[in-house]
């Protein structure tokens, strides 16, 4: 690598003025974040009579412990359950129907195959937002109301994982595929025993991507989950504000939230080059 | 591009293709369909049957003051928050692509909002600027400014952009970041050899060489700010007050499910529908991201 001792970047005072800007940037990121977390941390009285502290106090086991096993409508442990549920289904259906759908593209030629690529071309147009009173009514219409598989299917209803693994398998070299056939290995042989390996790159970068999305859904959930027990824990957040002129009991809202960034967030900064390369694959 | 290389057989295709086929055309296709043929009815008061209307929703829609107003409430919004969350991220990635070392830590930090919800970052934003305990309303009533965006729609609209935008710098940073290190440092160094400063480089070499990144960022961000801002404004200031928040989205949400208005909700999703596909179209078009068959 050539070395960037350059004199464009900086040295001496231009670069400690760079890392102040840098700074002050991450100042404004993380102060909101910050301040839920010390909300998370003090006691009710200390919020309503402002200004509050901007250290973190002392109730954090209680705040956290109260959240989780009582919360306010539903334990918020319940409420991370679902959403696990949620984004885990999300991630892995979406990934499975791509996955086979993608290798038949690819790998298959039968009749409809062009008109079956246009229509899932289609639904990259379409966010789950455009189309929720219909949708709403079908999943009604089958009684997935308030259930997993009406949180799940509709949102993988999207073509954007198969465009991606298409794009991906057509890279492969035809040679493999050659030698599977006159090795008389059975197409779904060849899918499970040298396709599939050769994409686990792809697959971790896309579940990072698409467990991300899952775990963030709101206006889904919140049209189908009328049962506490069901509400996934983004959406269950705005349902622990009181109605009316009752105070909010910030410390365990704010708790919940926190809660509800951590395993987002866990996932992307452990997997950051999987995520960065997720990111980009399924926008470019 | 075709492969050269292909299996035989109909039906085992036909058998992967299907379960993609079988949910999409339940939720994918069915719904959007319903969602035309509604958008030409409207259901009598009892929700007994349906009158055809034609394209009277439509019409009713644009002649409608509070329709066309969110319109332009959405136009406001989506630019407001792609100009604040591109501009931030730019300002970010240009510092921290001039650093040799240590930008890498930048980053790990910066991506956090990314796996922040937006209804999560919502609550954070209302949190800060609660009219009872925000910290910042009261720092600003101590300045003698009196914060309340519940009344307020300048400042409502205000708090929705920002935290909007708050939660989109990850992405735009990272996009930028990459964008900008991909340019030639040569270019670069040749034009600091030639004495140009640091902002004559950016405006003259940097930013035009940027202009791809910054084209389809654009128009991601639009996309973003009309459809996954919803948890934003539905925490925040479920549209209000007066309406001055409604984006194009909330209003499909809160016609059909809140006012129960499904016809006119319905042509509101095909207005959308039509929106979302020129977006993508222009997306396509002039971003090199076409797909070939």
């Amino acid at each position: 690598m050539e070395t960037r001792e350059g004199m464009v970047e900086k040295r001496g005072a231009g670069l400690w003025l760079t890392h102040l800007g840098l700074i002050i940037g991450l100042l404004f990121i993380f102060f909101p974040i910050w301040l839920a977390f010390v909300a998370s941390t003090v006691s009710q009285p200390e919020i309503v009579k402002p200004p509050m502290p901007l250290l973190p106090g002392d109730q954090l086991f209680e705040n956290y412990r109260k959240a989780l096993v009582a919360g306010v409508n539903a334990p918020v442990a319940l409420m991370m359950l679902n959403s696990l549920i949620m984004a885990m289904g999300i991630a892995i259906g979406k990934i499975i129907i791509s996955l086979l759908s993608a290798f038949a593209i690819v790998y298959f030629r039968f009749p409809g195959r062009r008109l079956f690529f246009w229509l899932i071309f289609l639904t990259l147009m379409l966010p789950v937002e455009v189309r929720i009173v219909p949708t709403y009514e079908v999943i009604a219409g089958f009684g997935m109301l308030n259930s997993y598989s009406g949180l799940i299917f509709p949102l993988i209803a999207s073509a954007t994982a198969t465009f991606l693994f298409r794009q991906f398998f057509m890279t492969v070299p035809d040679e493999l595929a050659e030698a599977a056939r006159v090795d008389g290995a059975s197409p779904m042989r060849f899918f499970l025993d040298i396709l599939l390996p050769m994409s686990r790159t792809n697959i971790a970068a896309l579940f990072v991507i698409l467990f991300i999305y899952g775990w963030n859904q709101y206006l889904w959930p919140l049209l189908i989950t009328t049962d506490p027990s069901m509400n996934t824990i983004v959406m269950g957040i705005k349902q622990m504000f009181p109605s009316g002129d009752d105070v909010a009991d910030w410390p365990v809202i704010m708790a919940t939230s926190i809660l509800a960034m951590i395993p987002p967030v866990v996932v992307v900064i452990s997997m950051q080059k999987l995520f960065i390369r997720g990111l980009v694959d399924s926008e470019k | 591009m075709e492969k050269r290389v292909t299996f035989k057989g109909i039906w085992s295709p036909l058998l992967l293709v299907l379960p993609q086929i079988v949910i999409t055309a339940v939720f994918f296709f069915y719904p959007a369909g319903q969602a035309i043929w509604q958008s030409l009815f409207i259901p009598d008061p009892f929700g007994l049957s349906m009158q055809y209307v034609g394209l009277g929703n439509f019409e009713y829609l644009l002649s409608n003051s509070y329709y066309r107003a969110s319109f332009v409430t959405t136009a406001v919004f989506s630019i407001l928050v792609t100009l604040v969350s591109m501009g931030v991220a730019l300002y970010l990635a240009v510092l921290a692509d001039r650093l040799i070392k240590g930008s890498g830590v930048y980053r790990t930090l910066l991506i956090w909002p990314y796996a922040v919800a937006p209804a999560v970052a919502g609550v954070l934003w209302l949190f800060m600027f609660n009219t009872r305990v925000g910290v910042v309303t009261w720092y600003l009533g101590l300045l003698g400014y009196d914060w309340n965006h519940v009344l307020n729609g300048e400042e409502a609209m205000g708090l929705v952009v920002v935290a909007s935008a708050w939660g989109r710098i990850s992405y735009n940073f990272l996009f930028f970041l990459a964008g900008l290190q991909a340019i030639p440092r040569s270019v670069i160094e040749a034009a600091a050899i030639d004495g140009a400063h640091f902002w004559t480089r950016f405006r003259t070499i940097v930013f035009p060489l940027l202009s791809p990144t910054t084209f389809f960022l654009l128009v991601v961000n639009i996309v973003y700010a009309f459809f996954e801002t919803f948890g934003v404004i539905h925490t925040i200031t479920s549209g209000g007050p007066q309406q001055s928040t409604t984006i194009l989205v909330y209003k499909v949400y809160s016609d059909g499910f809140v006012g129960q208005d499904l016809g006119s909700s319905a042509a509101q999703s095909v207005i959308l529908l039509v929106l979302v596909g020129v977006l993508t179209i222009i997306q396509f078009k002039f971003i090199e991201r076409r797909v070939h068959y």
